[in-house]
C-alpha cells in the first residue's frame, strides 16, 4: 500500500518536472519567435512541410465530415419539417467544434509526430550540437520557425477543413437530399455569427497548435538519442497532444459559449 | 611552444558518477594533440566542456587565454567560429546536400556573395576530395565520405583549431588512411591545432606530436609518442598494447565461479 503510494507520488512528480522543462523550453522559445520573421525562407519551409504534408489528410477529413453532419442534420430535423436548417447545424458544428478539434487531432497524428521523429533524429545524429559549434542558435534556427509555421498553418488547416466540410454538407443536403439551395445559404448566413462562432473557433485553433507544436518540439528534444528513444516519443507526442486538445476544447467551449 | 587551450583543474559529473577529476591538460598551438581512453572515459565530454557545450562543475578551460565558460553567449559564439569541430558522426543536415552543408557555416557567418561563398566551398571540398559530390546528399555518403565533408565543413570559416571526435572510429583502412592523410595535411598546411580524440591506438600515435592518456578522470600518461609507449604504468601498457587483462579486468566484477557452481 505505502509502496504503491510511493510509486503514484513519484510518478507525479516525475510529470510535474517534465510540465516544469516543457514550461521552460516554451519560456526559452518565446525571445526566438519574431527570428523566423526575419529568415523568411526558413519559415516558409517549415509552412511548406507541415502544411503540404497535413493537406491532403484535412481535404478528405473535411469532405467526409461535412457530407456525415449533413446526412446527420437532415434525418433530425426533416421530423420538424426544418430541414433547411442543415446547412446552418452544418457550418455552426464546423467551425465551433469539429473544425478547429478534428484539424487538431489529425495534425497532431500526421505532422506533429513527424516534428518529434525529425527533432529526435536530429539530436541522436548529433546535428543540434553540431549547429551549436557552427555558432548557430538551434532554438532560433531549428525550432522557432517550425513552432510559428504550426500556429500559423493549423488555424488555416482548420478554416479550410471547415470550407470542405460545408462543401459536402451542401453537397449530401442539397444535391442528393433535395433541400432547397438558396434556403440552405441564406439560413446558415443568417445564424452564423462571425464573432461567436468563426472567431472563437480560430482561437480555438490557434491554442490547439500551440499546444501540439510545444509537445512535438519538447517530445523531440527530450527524447533520448537512440531508435526506441525517438519511437517512444512520437507516440507521446501522439497521446499527449491528442488528449491535450480535448482537454483544452473541453475548457475553452466553457469559456467561450457559457 | 605556447599553449593554445589550456584545462585547469577541472572537475565534471553525470549524475553521481564523476567523469573528470581535478584534469588538467595543455593543448599547444599547431601540433595534432591526441587525447585517447576507452570508450565512455569522457573523451566526447571533454571535447563539449572545451566548446563550451557543458559546464564544468569546477576548474576552468582556457582557449587563447579567455575562460570558455566566463563569456558571454555572444563572445562564445564568436569563439566557436574559430574552432572545427568534427562529429564522430559526421552530423550534417541531413536537407542540405554537400555543397549547402560546406556553405552554411559562410551563409550563416558572412556576408560573401554566392560567387566567392562557390569558390571557398569547391576549394575546401577539393581538400578532402570530394569536389565531384557536391550534388549528393548525406544519405547518399559512405561514412568515410560524410566524415570528409563535415571536415571541409569545420574548416570553411578557416578556425584556428579543430577538434576531432572519434575520426576513424568505424572505417576501413583505406579510409583511416585518407582521413589521417587529411588531418596531417591541414595541420601542417594550415598550421592548425588539432586536438584529436580517439582510442585508435596506432593510428593516432602516428600522426600525434604530443599525446595523453586518461582513465577515470585522470591523466595516466602524457608526452611525445615515445614517452608514452615506453611508460610503465601498467594501465598505459594495457591500453596500448590492447591487452584483454590487467588492470582493467577482463571479468566484470562476479562471486568465485566454482562457489556459483555450487563446488
Ligand atoms: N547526455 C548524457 N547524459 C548522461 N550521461 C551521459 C551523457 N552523455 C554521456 N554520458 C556518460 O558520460 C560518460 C562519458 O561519455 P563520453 O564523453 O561520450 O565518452 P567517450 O566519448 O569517451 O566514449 C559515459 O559513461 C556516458 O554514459
Ligand atoms: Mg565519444
Amino acid at each position: 500500500m505505502i509502496r504503491m503510494l510511493r510509486a503514484i507520488g513519484r510518478w507525479g512528480l516525475s510529470r510535474l518536472r517534465a510540465a516544469g522543462r516543457a514550461g521552460l523550453f516554451l519560456f526559452g522559445l518565446l525571445p526566438a519567435l519574431a527570428y523566423p520573421f526575419w529568415r523568411i525562407r526558413l519559415l516558409l519551409k517549415q509552412v511548406y512541410n507541415t502544411g503540404t504534408l497535413s493537406l491532403p489528410i484535412i481535404l478528405t477529413a473535411g469532405l467526409f465530415v461535412g457530407m456525415v453532419l449533413g446526412l446527420q442534420g437532415y434525418n433530425v430535423l426533416v421530423d420538424y419539417n426544418s430541414e433547411e436548417a442543415v446547412g446552418t447545424m452544418t457550418a455552426l458544428s464546423l467551425l465551433r467544434e469539429l473544425g478547429p478539434v478534428v484539424t487538431a487531432l489529425l495534425f497532431v497524428g500526421r505532422a506533429g509526430s513527424a516534428l518529434t521523429a525529425e527533432i529526435g533524429l536530429m539530436r541522436s545524429t548529433e546535428q543540434l550540437s553540431a549547429l551549436e559549434m557552427m555558432a548557430v542558435d538551434p532554438v532560433r534556427f531549428i525550432f522557432a520557425p517550425r513552432f510559428v509555421a504550426v500556429v500559423l498553418v493549423v488555424p488555416l488547416l482548420a478554416l479550410i477543413f471547415t470550407a470542405l466540410g460545408i462543401l459536402g454538407g451542401y453537397l449530401v443536403a442539397v444535391g442528393w437530399l433535395g433541400v432547397d439551395d438558396g434556403a440552405f445559404w441564406s439560413q446558415m448566413t443568417a445564424h452564423v455569427d462571425w464573432q461567436d462562432d468563426v472567431v472563437n473557433g480560430v482561437i480555438k485553433s490557434v491554442v490547439f497548435a500551440v499546444w501540439v507544436a510545444v509537445v512535438a518540439l519538447f517530445q523531440g528534444e527530450e527524447a533520448p538519442p537512440t531508435s526506441e528513444g525517438v519511437s517512444y516519443a512520437t507516440t507521446r507526442t501522439v497521446v499527449q497532444g491528442s488528449l491535450g486538445v480535448l482537454a483544452l476544447d473541453f475548457v475553452l467551449t466553457a469559456l467561450m459559449f457559457n | 611552444m605556447q599553449p593554445h587551450i589550456e584545462i585547469e583543474h577541472l572537475t565534471f559529473r553525470r549524475g553521481e558518477r564523476i567523469i573528470f577529476d581535478d584534469l588538467s591538460l595543455i593543448i599547444p598551438r599547431g601540433q595534432v594533440t591526441a587525447v585517447m581512453g576507452p570508450s565512455g572515459t569522457g573523451k566526447t565530454t571533454l571535447l563539449k566542456l572545451i566548446a563550451g557545450q557543458l559546464r564544468p562543475e569546477s576548474g576552468r578551460v582556457l582557449v587563447d587565454g579567455e575562460d570558455v565558460h566566463r563569456l558571454s553567449r555572444r563572445a562564445l559564439f564568436e569563439l566557436r567560429r574559430r574552432m572545427g569541430m568534427l562529429f564522430q558522426s559526421g552530423a550534417l543536415l541531413t536537407d542540405l546536400n554537400v555543397f549547402d552543408n560546406v556553405a552554411f557555416p559562410l551563409r550563416e557567418h558572412t556576408r560573401l556573395s554566392e560567387a566567392a561563398i562557390e569558390r571557398i566551398v569547391l576549394m575546401k571540398l577539393q581538400a578532402v576530395g570530394l569536389r565531384g559530390a557536391r550534388h549528393l546528399m548525406p544519405s547518399e555518403l559512405s561514412g568515410g565520405m560524410a566524415r570528409r565533408v563535415a571536415l571541409a565543413r569545420a574548416i570553411a570559416l578557416d578556425p584556428a583549431m579543430v577538434l576531432y571526435d572519434e575520426p576513424f572510429v568505424g572505417q576501413d583502412p583505406i579510409t583511416m588512411g585518407v582521413l589521417l592523410k587529411l588531418i596531417e595535411k591541414l595541420n601542417h598546411s594550415l598550421g592548425l591545432t588539432s586536438v584529436v580524440v580517439s582510442h585508435d591506438v596506432e593510428e593516432v600515435l602516428s600522426i600525434a606530436h604530443q599525446v595523453y592518456v586518461l582513465s577515470e578522470g585522470r591523466v595516466v600518461a602524457q608526452g611525445n609518442v615515445e614517452a608514452v609507449r615506453n611508460s610503465d604504468d601498467p594501465y598505459v601498457r594495457q591500453f596500448l598494447g590492447g591487452l584483454p587483462d590487467g588492470p582493467v579486468p577482463f571479468h566484470y566484477p562476479a562471486p568465485p565461479f566454482r562457489e556459483e557452481l555450487g563446488l
